[in-house]
């Protein structure tokens, strides 16, 4: 409907060096989305490469120095290179502005900015790995840290860097929201992925710097010994550890609460309907990003920490779960009495519900003190997070991708090749991470390049999961790169969704709107009134 | 019934008292999350069917959740997890409360292996043996890195830590054999990091231990002795008596399982953490009434010569009608 005067985002300025200096959210928004792309791609490589490492006990592949930095560049390359920013920078770019009527975001060079230090960042770390890679675990342990011989510097100085790139994308989220909410759209009509961006915004601003700072502190510690975490100078062991997951365990709702924000504007897309709950959801996503900053201690339960203490950061991370259970029972209600299209965002979807209600439920029984004793550690802590980074995340991610390429190229994809992939995904997940929680619960510890023979089976297991995985992954990369040039002309709104971004064109012009869009009702409203509540 | 689950869920053999207490709890939560998943599941297969769409513009309803459906779903959940966490709870403060009666054993964690030191002399290296029926306490320390002793048999993790000690306690009530892990990243061969728990009958322990006491004499110096001989070899004893005299620092005699007065308000109890911190890092936590004088020893004390200073400070115990020396210590909890 969109008047072809306005020229797309695409096509307005073709040269590289346009793209290099654009200010356009949108551009930004794609330029993120094939950085973090490329180093899904790196890391699922080192992923593949430890799963087959793993094939077998004793060496397979590689020996225990490399698979010790292979695992490190592994988690390194997937937290801050592709989980943290893929959602929020890519698609949050891309989308938020779209959603809430503004031209562009509150600060469009300090966006711009952010791509350029998450690329430095990036390509320090990536000098590191060439320098032979750290060997540490990407959580950093001190005193390990502070004294192994390899690489650790340039890696952490990367994810120093990145992490400002993620602090100024939140900055700007907060002020895009605040200021730039188009007239009549009031903070109860904001859609839901907007409310799930803005959460993790204030993650990123306030516990991010808290990783600068402890950072810089290993750092120190190995430059010039300055004995913060060293005992032999009255520093803590542990000190490193209260800092280090004060900051990373609310990241794990920068990487989680996004995408709950996509599952929520597909699940609405994809059932025809209203959200079941929307307060509840707006209230969970405030309170997950309250009540994630009380919880790192659960990671501590083993550590020799207090025991009162242990109990009150398990108590707190159960209130995580309440927030996500009230969630999943909105997801669930807004199919109730919906028309159901299982297009492939809505398999994405429902293979993430499953995975974050397993991978949450699970993370109830390790905030259970006693249990964790058994569990902390072990490969079920693994499968864990992984169900949860990618069950839910890449599950979210995949949704994202499929729901909005329409939106971001003004291509279709084949749906049902799309179908296909998404199922082969699902399967594949199972198969690699189900046998991960059962060797956790034999006892195999993580960061094992080598183990004891009768955990092999399992391993076996996981290794055929991944490579159906691997499989999954590389068909939809194959698809897309072809719907991209050859796809069929997707229209304004090809799914009919009453998502606030269909409201432009597809790709939607430089400055979003031809027109300045108007919000007489909520999101994600579907019935008019006329519509009778019988069916 | 118990071990059917425990093969559902691939859990080890339970080797310690705890782990036949915990893994109730565990088949508990694994069976409610498995049900409540497929409930999930269930009423999700069935909503896609019954309302799959089936024209391009099929009408839905508006439809919002009730307050009360909203409170229940907040409710239920919410009174599940709280009662696991009770429930949790209080097992992990049994665990974490070792008995009174307990056989110590120092435990060292290096790159990449496990030291451990009997207070009555004897040392092994990733082999430690322990008597059937009895509660053991560990108390660990480590000489460079983190680790981390884990026995999957026993359901039961604790942290290594170098320059303090944390303490771990077990009773296993069958003898047996059972593996030893390292749960903490530790560098290079973590993987390698291995030992065994080797529990064998209350008899063949004591013959175990007298044999090891006979054929080698030299390791086989109680702890207690060979601390003294540090304490002597440090400087120790020119600020710290063995006479109850108070000289520069507080005397030793007595001086385990005592609440001390800090300065600046408060007291701690004298327990190996306390003793061990105050080895390592002495200005943490000043004794009352005495000067900030004394100088850290981390580095220039081992694991296993702090753990041998500990053993001395807790044999130097004023005279009491049915105590003796430090073989089997007498010590109170510590309540943490």
């Amino acid at each position: 409907m969109s008047p072809p005067a306005a020229e797309s985002y695409l096509t307005d300025g073709r040269t590289v060096w346009s793209w290099l200096t654009t200010h356009d959210h949108k551009r930004i928004g794609v330029m993120f989305l094939g950085l973090t792309l490329f180093f899904f791609l790196v890391g699922g490589v080192f992923a593949l490469a430890l799963r087959i490492e793993l094939l077998t006990p004793g060496r397979t592949l590689m020996g225990h120095l490399a698979y010790n930095r292979m695992f490190t560049l592994h988690g390194v390359t997937m937290v801050w290179l592709f989980m943290i920013p893929a959602i929020p920078s890519a698609f949050g770019n891309f989308l938020v502005p779209l959603m809430i009527g503004a031209r562009d975001v509150a600060f469009p060079r300090l966006n711009l900015a952010s791509v350029y230090l998450y690329v430095l960042g990036a390509s320090v770390a990536l000098w590191g790995m060439f320098e032979g890679g750290a060997d540490t675990g990407w959580t950093f342990y001190t005193p390990y840290s502070t004294t192994t011989g390899t690489a650790v510097l340039p890696v952490l100085m990367g994810v120093f860097i990145i992490g400002f790139s993620t602090i100024l994308t939140g900055l700007n989220f907060i002020a895009t929201v605040h200021t730039l909410r188009a007239p009549g759209l009031t903070w109860m009509k904001l859609p839901l992925f907007v409310w799930a961006i803005y959460g993790t915004s204030i993650i990123q601003v306030l516990a991010t710097p808290v990783l600068g700072m402890v950072l810089l502190l290993v750092a120190l510690e190995r430059v010039v010994g300055a004995g913060i975490f060293d005992p032999a100078r009255g520093g803590d062991p542990l000190l490193f550890q209260h800092l280090f997951w004060f900051y990373s365990h609310p990241a794990v709702y920068i990487m989680v609460l996004p995408s709950m924000g996509v599952i929520s504007e597909a699940v609405c897309a994809f059932s025809r309907k209203n959200a079941f709950s929307y307060r509840m959801i707006v209230y969970s996503t405030l309170g997950i990003a309250f009540v994630g900053f009380f919880t790192w201690g659960h990671h501590m339960f083993a550590s020799g920490q207090s025991t009162f203490g242990s109990g009150a950061f398990g108590a707190m991370s159960m209130l995580v779960a309440i927030f996500t259970a009230i969630k999943i029972f909105s997801w669930l209600g807004t199919l109730y009495r919906g028309s159901i299209a299982l297009e492939s965002p809505l398999l994405y979807t429902l293979g993430f519900m499953f995975f974050l209600f397993f991978g949450g439920m699970i993370g109830v029984a390790y905030s259970t003190t006693s249990l964790n004793l058994h569990w902390h550690d072990t490969y079920s802590v693994v499968a864990h997070f992984h169900f949860i980074m990618v069950g839910a995340t890449v599950m979210a991610f995949l949704a994202a991708l499929h729901y909005w390429f329409p939106k971001m190229s003004g291509r279709c994809f084949p749906a049902k090749l799309a179908n296909g992939a998404a199922v082969l995904i699902i399967f594949g997940f199972i198969a690699t991470f189900v046998p991960q929680f059962l060797l956790g619960n034999l006892g195999m510890p993580r960061r094992y390049a080598d183990y004891p023979p009768h955990f092999q089976s399992l391993h076996v297991a996981s290794t055929a999961g991944a490579s159906l995985l691997a499989f999954g992954f590389l068909a939809i990369a194959g698809y897309l790169a072809w719907s991209l040039r050859y796809g069929a002309v997707a229209g304004a709104n090809p799914w009919g969704s009453e998502g606030f971004e269909w409201r432009s064109a597809s790709p939607p012009p430089t400055h979003n709107f031809s027109t300045p869009p108007e919000y007489p009702t909520g999101p994600h409203e579907y019935a008019s009134e006329e519509v009778p509540h019988a069916a | 019934m118990n071990e059917l689950l425990r093969r559902l869920f691939f859990l080890p053999e339970q080797g310690s008292t705890f782990a036949v207490k915990v893994d109730h709890l565990h088949y508990v939560l694994l069976l409610t999350t498995l049900a409540v998943g497929a409930g999930i599941g269930a009423v999700g297969l069935v909503f896609l069917v019954r309302y799959r769409r089936r024209t391009a513009s099929d009408p839905t309803p508006r439809v919002l959740a009730p307050t009360w459906l909203e409170a229940l779903f907040i409710g239920v959940p919410l009174s599940l997890f709280l009662l696991w966490f009770v429930l949790g709870f209080k097992q992990f403060v049994w665990v974490m409360s070792p008995p009174q009666d307990a056989l110590d054993v120092y435990v060292t964690g290096k790159q990449w292996m496990w030291k451990f030191t009997y207070p009555g002399g004897p040392s092994a290296i990733d082999t430690l043996v322990v008597p059937a029926g009895r509660p053991v306490r560990l108390l660990l320390t480590s000489r460079d890195v983190i680790h981390s002793f884990y026995v999957p048999d026993f359901r039961m993790k604790r942290d290594a830590i170098p320059g303090r000690y944390t303490d771990l306690w077990f009773e296993a009530p069958k003898p047996g054999r059972h593996q030893v892990l390292c749960a903490e990243y530790c560098g290079l061969d973590h993987s390698q990091m291995r030992g065994e728990v080797v529990v064998l009958p209350h008899s063949d322990f004591e013959a175990w231990q007298d044999a090891q006491r006979r054929n080698l004499p030299v390791a086989a110096e109680p702890m207690a002795v060979r601390g003294e001989r540090i304490a002597a070899a440090q400087g120790c004893l020119q600020c710290h008596t063995v006479t109850g005299a108070p000289h520069i620092g507080p005397t030793w005699l007595g001086l385990y399982g005592r609440q001390e007065p800090l300065e600046g308000g408060g007291a701690v109890l004298a327990d190996e953490a306390y003793l061990t911190e105050s080895m390592m890092d002495p200005l943490a936590k000043v004794v009352a009434g005495y000067a900030p004088v004394m100088p850290g020893y981390h580095g220039r004390l081992s694991a296993e010569d702090s753990g041998a200073l500990v053993e001395f400070i807790k044999s130097l115990r004023p005279t009491r009608p049915g105590v003796t020396a430090a073989e089997e210590p007498v010590y109170v909890p510590t309540g943490r």
